[in-house]
């Protein structure tokens, strides 16, 4: 046994998997201690926060502020104001105006100003631009030159019954707060989701939750395909006959379609994880049974079973002394994979909306299904189901890198 | 033929075993009779594909047989439920060709020998006791039980793993004996001790050995009586002198000439 263990960790495709696995287990366990609270809990009034760190306004501007003359601070100013876009159109006026193309490089912030600077004037009308065009160009100077206005800002408060502005702080463009001083602040490295909530906190809680449902799923399945493959395999005859019948029966419906009806006949309110996972469980077992008959078959004419027979053994001493310490390696095997496809099936059943409930626990699924409700890929972000398709993908990867590094430890003949 | 007084152990008539349905049906064993008698060492000799294991397997109760009956000492077996198949197989037992095959690798040696004590009703027997039993089995198959325990089968060599079926035996005291070449896969030096344990085996505990083999010159060596089997048939039975000295089948005739002769030249362009 500790030999065979030892034998596993030599295979260099299980260690992969098992360290990706282990990985995501370790992020699951740690992160809640470290950042405990709800995961569900709505922080942001608004969807799809951008990943950053937000520092509040209202505190910053009540901090203690010192003055710093910062050589590029205009310079970063302007650079943050000026979108990709008008990068380009700046581009196109300066190639109007007679620079050469390769000349001009849209990311060097200071060169575009210093050539815009140069060449442009409103009164020069170039070949083949519209009254339109020039009026944004217009705009466009009139926002730069505004960027670059040194005049303070002044803050004043209002008095709530007689509406009388009162004078409070004036702000420089020199003023600097130092982050650690301003008292409310907060990071969210994924940014939120489409109802404000935490994306990276729910994103842990949801792989908690999906793992839960693929290991109850992919237990409850191997249990049933092992139990039902060993009798069909040792006992034979109308047993047999008789199980593989049921079995060929749930082969030929598609088990996602048996998934669908029974999640639906369940109801919305009825289905926590539990009972995803059990409904999972009890459609994906058919495929273990055949195997497991399979190999139960070619072994119970084996010697060794024959003298465990006239031994007198019973059938269940059999069943479990001889015939399943024999399969073990490759029930692992199939558990592995099972639990792999238990997170899979969760996945889409929530896609289409027949997940666990939706209010109390996240999944990986019904995390994609909210970032798909809410066209999280058609306004570009990609914080919200991004890091769900990646946790997915790493969960399959690791879970069938381990069972292909099994089957190599295994069975000798597929080493290579 | 002083033997032929003795009483008959098993017997059988018509025994068919028969694989298969329709064109793809293949008869392994074909209508044969035979009477096996009490402390006797009787060979099988066929082979490879002659139905021999299939024979053996039927007269085990571990195959179903398709046609015929098999008697235990001259009444009709009975093994029609598991219970009635355990009180049988306190009578025959039976030692495999492929001594790395036939013990579980996940059982250690001391169960696969407890058990034994238990299935002759040694259940409560005190620890020191079966303790000495199986010291006793041992020493019986040259093996030292102190060096055995707590290892698991696949520690031990062939002819180690074959002695230790063999002591097996020694503690079941079965009437029959079935042992289906249980030395085929053993080098020639260790053969000579397996067979000569057998032997032992039936001086002491006086049981019948039913020697399953393809090699005529062992069965010549060891046995009282030798049925040749062809195609699943029985082509020629009687004392070993009749059969191999006084052959008369045309197939006896031609296994004992592939004998090798190691003082002879062996053509071998006709074979």
């Amino acid at each position: 046994m500790k030999n065979t263990i030892r034998q596993v960790f030599h295979s260099s495709k299980f260690v992969v998997g098992f360290a990706i696995f282990a990985a995501v287990l370790l992020l699951i366990i740690i992160y809640p201690l470290l950042y405990p609270g709800d995961p569900l809990e709505m922080i942001g009034l608004g969807s799809f926060f951008k990943p950053g760190t937000y520092v509040s306004v209202y505190d910053a501007i009540d901090t203690e502020s010192g003055t710093m003359k910062l050589p590029d601070a205009n310079a970063k100013r302007i650079a943050n104001k000026l979108s990709e876009e008008d990068r380009e159109a700046m581009k196109v006026w300066l190639v109007a105006a007679g620079v050469s193309e390769e000349e001009i490089d849209t990311g060097d912030t200071d060169r575009l100003l210093a050539l815009w600077k140069e060449k442009y004037d409103p009164s020069i009308k170039p070949k083949g631009m519209v009254m339109a065009e020039r009026n944004y160009y217009k705009r466009l100077n009139k926002n730069l030159e505004g960027a670059l206005n040194a005049s303070e800002i002044t803050v004043s408060e209002k008095d709530p019954e007689s509406g009388e502005m009162t004078e409070g702080k004036t702000i420089s463009d020199t003023d600097y707060v130092n982050t650690k001083d301003v008292a409310n602040k907060v990071t969210l490295p994924l940014g939120t989701d489409n109802f404000g909530r935490d994306v990276l906190k729910e994103l842990v809680s949801a792989t908690k939750t999906s793992l839960f449902i693929g290991l109850i799923a992919g237990v409850i399945a191997t249990f049933i395909g092992l139990s039902l493959g060993l009798l069909a395999g040792y006992i034979g005859g109308w047993a047999d006959d008789f199980i593989m019948f049921v079995t060929n029966l749930f082969t030929v419906i598609p088990g996602f379609v048996l998934l669908i009806l029974i999640s639906y006949a369940i109801g919305q309110e009825q289905r926590g994880p539990a009972v995803v996972a059990l409904v999972i469980g009890a459609t994906s077992w058919p495929w273990t049974t055949r195997s497991v008959r399979s190999q139960v078959i070619s072994l119970r004419n084996r010697d060794h079973v024959n003298l465990s027979k006239l031994s007198g053994h019973s059938l269940i001493r059999i069943i479990l002394t001889d015939i399943l310490p024999y399969i073990a390696s490759y029930v692992v095997m199939a558990l592995i994979l099972q639990i792999s496809s238990a997170i899979l099936a969760e996945a889409q059943l929530s896609m289409i909306g027949l997940g666990p409930s939706t209010t109390k626990d996240a999944t990986l699924g019904l995390m994609m299904s909210w970032a798909m409700l809410y066209s999280a890929h058609l306004n570009g972000s990609w914080w919200a189901y991004f890091p769900v398709l990646l946790i997915i993908a790493l969960i399959s990867f690791s879970l069938n890198l381990m069972n292909t590094g099994l089957d190599q430890v295994f069975n000798p003949t597929l080493r290579d | 033929m002083s033997e032929m007084k003795r009483p008959i152990c098993l017997s059988g008539e018509g025994v068919t075993k028969v694989f298969g349905l329709g064109e793809k049906k293949t008869v392994a064993v074909d209508h044969v009779d035979f009477k096996f008698y009490e402390g006797e060492i009787i060979s099988i000799v066929g082979e490879s594909g002659s139905g021999k294991t299939t024979l053996a397997k039927m007269l085990l109760g571990l195959l179903s047989v398709t046609d015929g009956q098999i008697y235990y000492q001259e009444k009709l077996r009975d093994i029609r439920n598991r219970k009635k198949k355990k009180e049988y197989w306190k009578n025959i037992q039976a030692i495999f060709q492929d001594p790395f095959s036939s013990f579980n690798v996940f059982t250690k040696i001391d169960t696969v020998l407890l058990d034994c004590i238990n299935m002759r009703g040694g259940r409560h027997l005190p620890k020191e006791k079966k303790i000495e039993m199986i010291t006793e089995a041992c020493s019986f198959v040259n093996l030292k039980f102190a060096e055995l325990t707590n290892k698991y089968p696949f520690e031990l060599s062939g002819g180690q793993m074959q002695r230790l079926m063999i002591a097996r035996i020694f503690l079941l005291k079965p009437k029959i004996l079935l042992a289906d070449e249980p030395t085929s896969m053993i080098d020639a030096c260790s053969r000579a001790t397996i067979l000569d344990m057998l032997m032992n085996l039936r001086n002491e505990i006086g049981m019948t050995i039913l020697f399953i083999t393809h090699d005529i010159g062992i069965a010549y060596y060891i046995s009282d009586s030798v049925y040749i089997m062809e195609h699943g048939k029985f082509v020629e039975s009687g004392t070993a002198d009749e059969v191999i000295l006084h052959s008369k089948a045309d197939y006896t005739k031609r296994l004992i000439s592939d004998v090798p002769k190691i003082y002879e030249e062996w053509d071998l362009t006709t074979v």
